[in-house]
């Protein structure tokens, strides 16, 4: 589903992600740490389409497709979600308007029809229970005034809606507290799917108490330094992210 | 993407088209023989020639006001035309012996003045340049006693009424702008709603400008009788010229004991191109007079014009009268947009309501300024200001000037002033979830505005967002 080879992004000149190779096919869950300043969530921003972001080198093959040469929301429309580590306020804008805009433009781009309101409002509630979100969050502004817990799990409740084929989830952990988190994990493993992938970029092991990835890479410096299966988060808890620095450098 | 955000740049302003048609066109010039030409040409009576050369000698003694934050070049008033009508329309002409060409222009405009097309529910009276060539749905109104009529008809059938108010909220002395207009106006519209009617639909006016060199000055007058209630909307478009020009109108709004009126303009005058040229200069003069248990409440979306200048206001002269001011403005290219309200507290128990958005984009300039004054008999007045500026882009700017002043010691103020940008991360957001920089802009503004548009009449209200969106195309690259 996912190829990047030897990815290298900078931000205003610096260079931040300094090859990155990694392979994510269809039904994988794969968990991406790292200490902070690693370029996880580069990582997760470029592949989302960031415009600050310049791709210095290196190739992101989507389908088969390169998605540097997709727009953001071309990306979005054929299936990429970034589940962000600082959802954006829309003040004014009502949760279900920007749903459903965002469920018809993806529809829109698939050549199906769009869906009003009151057939939207149907397929919404479904997916209200699953993040255990009060349908009046939906008349709220977006995310205007959420605190920061209702806030990631309207990330997943819009994940929920618009069902990618690729999610990427940027901390989706952080700030969460453990009942959150549970919902939210509850709602990322009700949404796998075998066709589906996830990314999970993460700081903490916590998270994947609840999410079992099927691989675990540790990113430093803008490298890949490290992959294995579930058990390496577990020695990166204990152990911590040193050892791997040391042994690069 | 960048090709598409240049394409949407470049678009044409919509309504920028002019209509080649004869017309009576006064050469340039100003004078007391200009005044006295065009209350000729009107047949006015006396009263009204001598309140304009009044009007006129006051103005000779004024000094254009440049407290605005606006710069332009010097006006010459020389170089203007006081004067310029099609010369197929006929004074009291039927709607059915209109010029077919105007039909066209104001069916290109998408306002239809024909009897089988008329939009439901809305009078409309069509200002072209200087004179008004029809009203729709008069008969109808008339059954209920409304005068709904052009200005210079209302002189001539209703001169009582006319005489009683005219100047009786903004007098002709009331400032360099006013004054002007007093001396010059050609047409406008004429409202009278009679005691404890509720106008059955919304009146409308629709100006437009066509001459090149032609100034427009027109006067809308709206009285609102014990009891009654109309809601009035206000449309203006001109033809895209390279040349800059003026537009100083004067609206007076009389609201008596338990009135309510509530005035919305749409205003998308051309704006000029995004290097500054062309261009209407909208200098404005609006109020209210809002007497026992009133409401004056005003609603624009000001998105047109190279230069605004005005101030819709609320006089609150009786006990317990309530005026709002809900705006939209945004200044993009090379606008300069200086607006806000005053709101006048004079009457006990009185309220006023001021909720400002102001969009800068591209290399506009936006100024909300706003007066709120508590006069020493207002005991128990309230004013609530909210005041927010919103900026796309790092060439514009935003920039706010209240003022206020308090002379009475039970009044209540609030004030709310916010600022923010249109960032990078919110497109963005919304990209990533599938819409494209426009659709995302447009959601950002819409929300941004949200509380402003529900004032709007519903069939209002969705245009305006049209508009917006439109102006603010290609201002995100």
């Amino acid at each position: 589903m996912l190829e990047i080879r030897d990815l290298h992004a900078s931000v205003d000149g610096t260079p931040i992600l300094k090859g990155i190779t990694l392979t994510v096919n269809a039904g994988e869950v794969h968990a991406v740490m790292g200490p902070n300043g690693s370029g996880k969530s580069t990582l997760a921003q470029v592949l989302a389409g960031h415009p600050a972001y310049e791709i210095t080198g290196g190739e992101m093959l989507y389908n088969g497709e390169n998605l540097a040469e997709m727009d953001a929301e071309v990306r979005a429309q054929q299936g990429v979600f970034l589940a962000f580590q600082y959802p954006v306020e829309i003040p004014g804008v009502s949760n279900a308007y920007f749903l459903r805009a965002a469920y018809n433009a993806k529809r829109k781009a698939q050549g199906l029809d769009e869906v009003d309101p009151m057939e939207f409002l149907d397929l919404v509630e479904e997916q209200l229970k699953l993040v255990d979100m009060d349908p009046a969050m939906l008349h709220r502004s977006v995310n205007a005034g959420f605190s920061g817990g209702e806030k990631k799990r309207n990330e997943i409740l819009q994940m929920a809606v618009l069902t990618p084929s690729l999610a990427i989830l940027d901390e989706t952990d952080s700030g969460l507290d453990i009942d959150a988190l549970r919902i939210v994990a509850n709602g990322v493993n009700a949404l796998k799917r075998p066709e589906n992938a996830t990314i999970l970029v993460t700081h903490y092991q916590r998270l994947l108490n609840y999410i079992v990835p099927d691989y675990v890479h540790v990113l430093a410096g803008g490298r890949i330094v490290k992959s294995g299966g579930k058990e390496l988060a577990l020695e990166l808890e204990a152990r911590g992210y040193d050892w791997l620095l040391e042994a690069v450098a | 993407m960048s090709a598409t955000i240049d394409q949407l740049v470049n678009r044409e302003y919509q309504y920028g088209f002019s209509t080649d048609i004869e017309s009576d066109t006064l050469p340039p010039g100003l004078s007391e023989d200009t005044v006295r030409f065009i209350s000729a040409k009107k047949n006015e009576p006396e009263w009204l020639l001598e309140w304009r050369l009044k009007a006129y000698r006051r103005w000779l003694t004024m000094k254009e006001p440049h407290w605005p934050n606006v710069t332009y070049p010097p006006i010459d008033y020389q170089a203007s035309s006081y004067y310029s009508a099609p010369k197929s329309v006929k004074p009291l002409g039927s709607l059915d012996e209109v010029d077919p060409k105007l039909l066209e222009t104001y069916a290109k405009l998408g306002i239809s003045l024909n009897e089988q097309k008329r939009l439901s529910g809305v009078a409309v009276d069509a200002v072209f340049d200087s004179v008004s060539v029809g009203t729709t749905f008069r008969e109808e109104l008339a059954k209920e006693g409304i005068i709904f009529c052009s200005f210079s008809e209302a002189v001539r059938e209703h001169g009582d009424l006319v005489r009683q108010y005219l100047g009786s909220v903004i007098p002709y002395s009331d400032n360099f702008f006013a004054a002007l207009n007093s001396a010059v106006f050609s047409d406008g519209s004429f409202c009278y709603i009679p005691k404890g009617v509720r106008c059955p639909m919304e009146l409308s006016t629709y100006f437009r400008i066509n001459q090149e060199t032609t100034g427009q000055f027109e006067r809308t007058l709206i009285v609102a009788d014990e009891g009654s209630y109309v809601s009035y909307l206000e449309g203006c478009t001109a033809p895209k010229r390279d040349t800059n020009q003026l537009h100083a109108a004067v609206v007076e709004i009389v609201a008596l004991d338990n009135a309510t009126v509530k005035y919305s303009t749409v205003q998308n005058w051309y704006a000029g191109d995004e290097n500054g040229l062309g261009g209407i200069y909208n200098f404005v003069t609006k109020r209210g007079k809002a007497m026992k248990n009133s409401k004056i409440s005003w609603t624009q979306v000001e998105t047109g014009s190279a230069i605004t200048w005005k101030y819709p206001s609320v006089i609150l002269q009786g006990d317990n009268s309530v005026g709002e001011f809900y705006s939209v403005a945004v200044a993009s290219k090379m606008q300069q947009a200086d607006t806000g309200t005053k709101m006048i507290h004079i009457g006990r128990n009185t309220k006023s309501n001021i909720v400002s958005k102001g969009i800068s984009a591209m290399k506009g300039q936006n100024s909300y300024r706003g007066k709120v004054h508590i006069l020493p008999k207002a005991e128990g007045a309230r004013n609530y200001t909210q005041c927010d500026s919103m900026l796309v882009g790092n060439e514009c700017g935003a920039h706010t000037f209240p003022y206020i002043e308090v002379q009475n010691n039970s009044a209540i103020l609030e004030h709310e002033a916010s600022t923010s940008k249109i960032g990078e991360d919110q497109i963005f957001y919304l990209k990533q979830r599938g819409l494209d920089a426009e659709q995302a802009v447009s959601m950002i503004v819409s929300g941004f505005c949200k509380e402003v548009f529900k004032e709007l009449p519903m069939e209002f209200a969705l245009e305006a967002q049209q508009l917006l969106g439109i102006t603010l195309e290609g201002s995100v690259g």
